[in-house]
């Protein structure tokens, strides 16, 4: 197959922050009419790669070719007028706006000054026909879900300059469904001979969709492949730059050694968020939630941490009845609670790594009983270490840590605590392999010690590897408890999700 | 740690060294501190005496700020404590008794910590947006500093009452000394205790606060409560030191200078991160402004707008991002910027 020539050139790219080397020498190309993928672990320089080729960054040494001639954009805006487009996770469209209006928003079709809506609508609703999407162009934005409005992102970019398209994580927050209608999008950009730069967390998905890779780690190129020709294990060992022993190592799961029940919820419930169930959770156990995105997974958790009240029910922790009112009375009975979104409910980002470890156990105490500073040092030295937080400065902001480390950070505010039950909601989303396997060790150790946990994720392999017994949810309800025996397995899980546990 | 807090003081203590020096070239005894009949005299000790009411008022607000919030009503709060605090005196018998003006004390700053519980209720468990939340008192309390006063500037003569704003003690204004007081147990609660950190985790993310278990709610209302009773005290500064209370002008518009105070001090106006240090420098920096406006004889037509030029000047030397913008067009013109920029980039961070 003769290769046809890179639309985009990256040769020798470096780039230095103060104390990191982000980029040292990096290669990459991109083909017209492929899906790319940019692997690496976080901090591996993914971000920074892509920042420096949309002009939010300059390089330190190297160049840029474009269609064969040197570039150097000032920012993303020139990217763009060059046929550079990004489309982040987080969608940079204004939610209030119609679906037209944000496709058109600063190029509107107009006439004498005038904008002509009706040519704009129309002109929206082919572009979008053109990715298989036919919908209301007129609603808001906001009236769609995530992956429609990322869609419409990615119409947007197309539109605008149809070259290049970097699509940065932006699988991270759709279910399997709107994964696969993003995935046909890509599919028919790219045989239009749309380059695509595609970035993920998720394997699976490189391996369905993307047609190259190119592998970083610590900010150097370790190489680019046919993704044909890369299995997922040398993939992972490429990326972690070191053996998978440490996945493995987690096959062997430990029996649960169960002793009582220390939750037991009966007909616990919230009105439109999720239908009475009943659970129980006993000391030593993991217990993992499994369902599509808004099936109820993250409402059941908040429930039992006090988040949200439950308008129905009751609760037993350690047999006492308790009403938990808010996060702090689940506190004080030893309930911890990792949220999904780390950055809006977990952390505080303009706080070092030190005053956020610490911020629970110092809410526990009250404001007058200050944790004295050795102490505080100590504890925060210790988690720095057993959880493996790089970069170990307990003074450095939370907000420069990668997602991996924050989500440590986040783990260590509460086993500070030595709750009795943890609660960790999608504890592995969005982070590293390295970081992910660090973190399912962790969970199967600390259940090993006695403690209960209960697990959400949306990956049905992660949970089936950690969970003594599985919660399947679907539709707000809790349909099925399934014991993780060797009859378990991920298409059981999914045909109970599908069947809504009726079979 | 120290060498954060040294970059984020730097530019505030730089502005205000610079006002010194203007002042001592445009009048040479500037600096100099004299012993008069047992009291300090001097230009500087009278830009902390005259400052005083504002450091206070700015304290408060640097902790109602970091929570993420505003409080507007202060000025009111200044007006409404020295117009009770003069009415109860002026209605007492012995307008000398100490019993007496530390009755009237009391009660005036027990109204001005209502008067912010209020607020804090309103912002914490209504839910009410804080700049509107404020602007209720703010507006209807100077209607009640007026009620209270019964539209009359109430004159008292209470030599007791004098001493807070306008009195000696250990050769010192008493007015400076409180400031040192409130600063010193300001910082003791924020700093030595934990408060300063549930206020800027609070400021800095309140979902992510309330899921840490910290009680956001009751945290709230004190802060508010205690901006108010810092405004409460600057009151009772500002009226003892003229003797009367006007409900109509004390302390008017103080509100905006508090701000700008703790703005110009570094303190974010998105909450989060505080520095009381930075506040006191940049109230000192607001008063030693208006010394030197007088001083260097600046046509008082003009005053305010060359009020308006310096604090622009302050606030864009603060600005990290203009910084990094102004260092780096230079830098690709001379040869000796390339350290000064990287200087710049670890202070932005």
């Amino acid at each position: 197959m003769a290769a046809p020539a890179p639309i985009l050139r990256m040769s020798g790219i470096s780039k230095q922050f103060p104390g990191v080397q982000a980029l040292d020498g990096v290669d990459f190309r991109l083909l017209p009419g492929e899906v790319h993928a940019l692997m690496g672990e976080n901090g591996a320089g993914k971000s920074t790669l892509i920042k420096v080729l949309t002009g939010v960054h300059d390089i330190d040494a190297g160049r840029i070719e474009l269609d064969g001639a040197p570039v150097a954009f000032a920012s993303p805006l020139q990217a763009q007028q060059a046929g550079i487009s990004t489309v982040y996770q987080e969608v940079n469209l204004c939610p209030n706006l119609s679906v037209a209006e944000n496709i058109f928003i600063g190029r509107e079709p107009r006439r004498l000054g005038r904008i002509r809506w009706k040519q704009m609508r129309r002109r929206a609703a082919e572009l979008l026909a053109r990715l298989d999407l036919r919908i209301d162009v007129s609603a808001p934005l906001s009236s769609y879900s995530l992956a429609i409005q990322q869609m419409v992102a990615i119409a947007r970019a197309v539109d605008i300059s149809a070259r290049v398209l970097i699509l940065d994580e932006p699988t991270s927050s759709l279910d399997a469904g709107e994964v696969r209608q993003l995935f046909r999008v890509m599919r028919r950009l790219k045989e239009e001979g749309i380059a695509i730069l595609f970035v993920s967390h998720f394997l699976d998905q490189i391996y369905e969709i993307s047609d190259r890779m190119t592998i970083l780690r610590n900010g150097a190129l370790v190489g680019e492949y046919l993704t044909g020709e890369l299995g997922q294990v040398e993939l992972v060992g490429k990326m972690i730059g070191r053996e998978l022993a440490d996945l493995e190592k987690l096959d062997g799961k430990p029996p649960a050694r169960v002793s009582g029940p220390l939750v037991e919820a009966e007909g616990l419930g919230r009105a439109r968020a999720i239908e009475p169930f009943t659970l129980t959770i006993r000391q030593g156990e993991v217990v993992g939630l499994a369902g599509l995105l808004g099936s109820g997974r993250t409402e059941l958790a908040r429930l039992l941490f006090g988040a949200d009240h439950a308008t129905t029910g009751s609760l037993r922790i350690g047999g006492e009845p308790v009403t938990l009112r808010t996060p702090r009375a689940a506190m004080n009975r030893g309930v911890a609670f990792c949220s999904e979104n780390r950055r809006t409910e977990g952390l505080i980002g303009d706080l070092t790594v030190r005053e956020n470890i610490i911020l629970a156990l110092q809410a526990k105490r009250g404001w007058h009983r200050p944790i004295p500073r050795r102490t505080q040092d100590e504890l925060v030295a210790k988690y720095i270490a057993a959880l493996n937080i790089r970069p170990g400065d307990p003074d450095q902001l939370v907000r420069n840590l990668s997602g991996g480390n924050q989500q440590k950070v986040l783990l260590a505010r509460w086993l500070i605590l030595e709750p009795r039950l943890l609660v960790l909601d999608e504890p592995t989303r969005g982070i590293d392999v390295g970081a992910k396997a660090e973190i399912q060790r962790l969970v199967a150790e600390l259940s090993d010690g006695g403690m209960a946990v209960l697990f959400v994720s949306a990956e049905l392999e992660e949970v089936l590897r950690l969970s003594h017994r599985v919660g399947v949810l679907r539709d707000r309800r809790l349909v099925a408890e399934l014991p993780n025996d060797d009859g378990l397995t991920t298409g059981v899980l999914m045909e109970t999700i599908a069947s809504g546990g009726r079979a | 740690m120290t060498a954060l807090a040294r970059h984020r003081l730097l530019w505030p203590g730089a502005v205000l060294a610079l006002l010194l020096l203007a002042n001592v070239a445009f009048t040479p005894g500037f600096l100099s501190i004299e012993m008069k009949d047992g009291h300090l005299y001097g230009s500087l000790i009278d830009i902390v005496r005259f400052g005083a009411p504002l450091i206070l008022v700015a304290i408060g607000m640097t902790l109602v700020i970091a929570t993420g919030g505003i409080d507007l009503s202060v000025g009111s709060v200044v007006a409404i404590s020295g117009a009770l605090a003069c009415l109860r005196i002026s209605e007492l018998p012995d307008q000398d008794g100490v019993g007496g003006v530390l009755a009237a004390v009391g009660l005036a700053l027990a109204l001005a910590v209502a008067l912010g519980a209020w607020n804090g209720f309103l912002v914490a468990a209504v839910g009410i947006q804080p700049i509107i939340a404020t602007l209720i008192i703010m507006v209807a309390g100077r209607g009640l500093a007026q009620l209270i006063t019964d539209g009359q500037i109430i004159t008292v003569n209470s030599d007791p009452y004098k001493l807070i704003g306008g009195g000696y003690w250990l050769t010192l204004p008493f007015g400076i000394l409180i400031v040192l007081a409130v600063l010193a147990a300001t910082a003791f609660l924020t700093r030595r205790l934990a408060l300063g950190l549930l206020i800027e985790s609070i400021g800095g993310n309140a979902t992510a606060s309330r899921l840490a278990g910290i009680r956001s709610r009751g945290l709230t209302v004190a802060v508010y409560a205690f901006c108010a009773l810092c405004a409460g005290i600057a009151g009772l500064m500002i009226s003892s030191n003229v003797s009367s209370a006007d409900g109509n002008n004390a302390g008017l518009w103080i509100e905006l200078d508090a701000i700008l105070a703790v703005v110009i001090g570094g303190t974010s106006l998105m909450g989060g991160r505080f520095s009381l240090a930075g506040t006191v420098l940049g109230a000192l920096i607001i008063q030693t402004l208006t010394t030197t406006i007088y001083s260097v004889g600046v046509p008082p037509e003009t005053t305010l707008l060359f009020k308006a030029l310096v604090v622009t000047a302050v606030c864009l030397a603060q600005s990290p991002s203009f910084r990094e913008k102004a260092f780096r067009r230079r830098g690709r013109r001379g040869p000796a910027a390339p350290a000064a920029t990287d200087e710049k980039v670890e202070v932005a961070a």
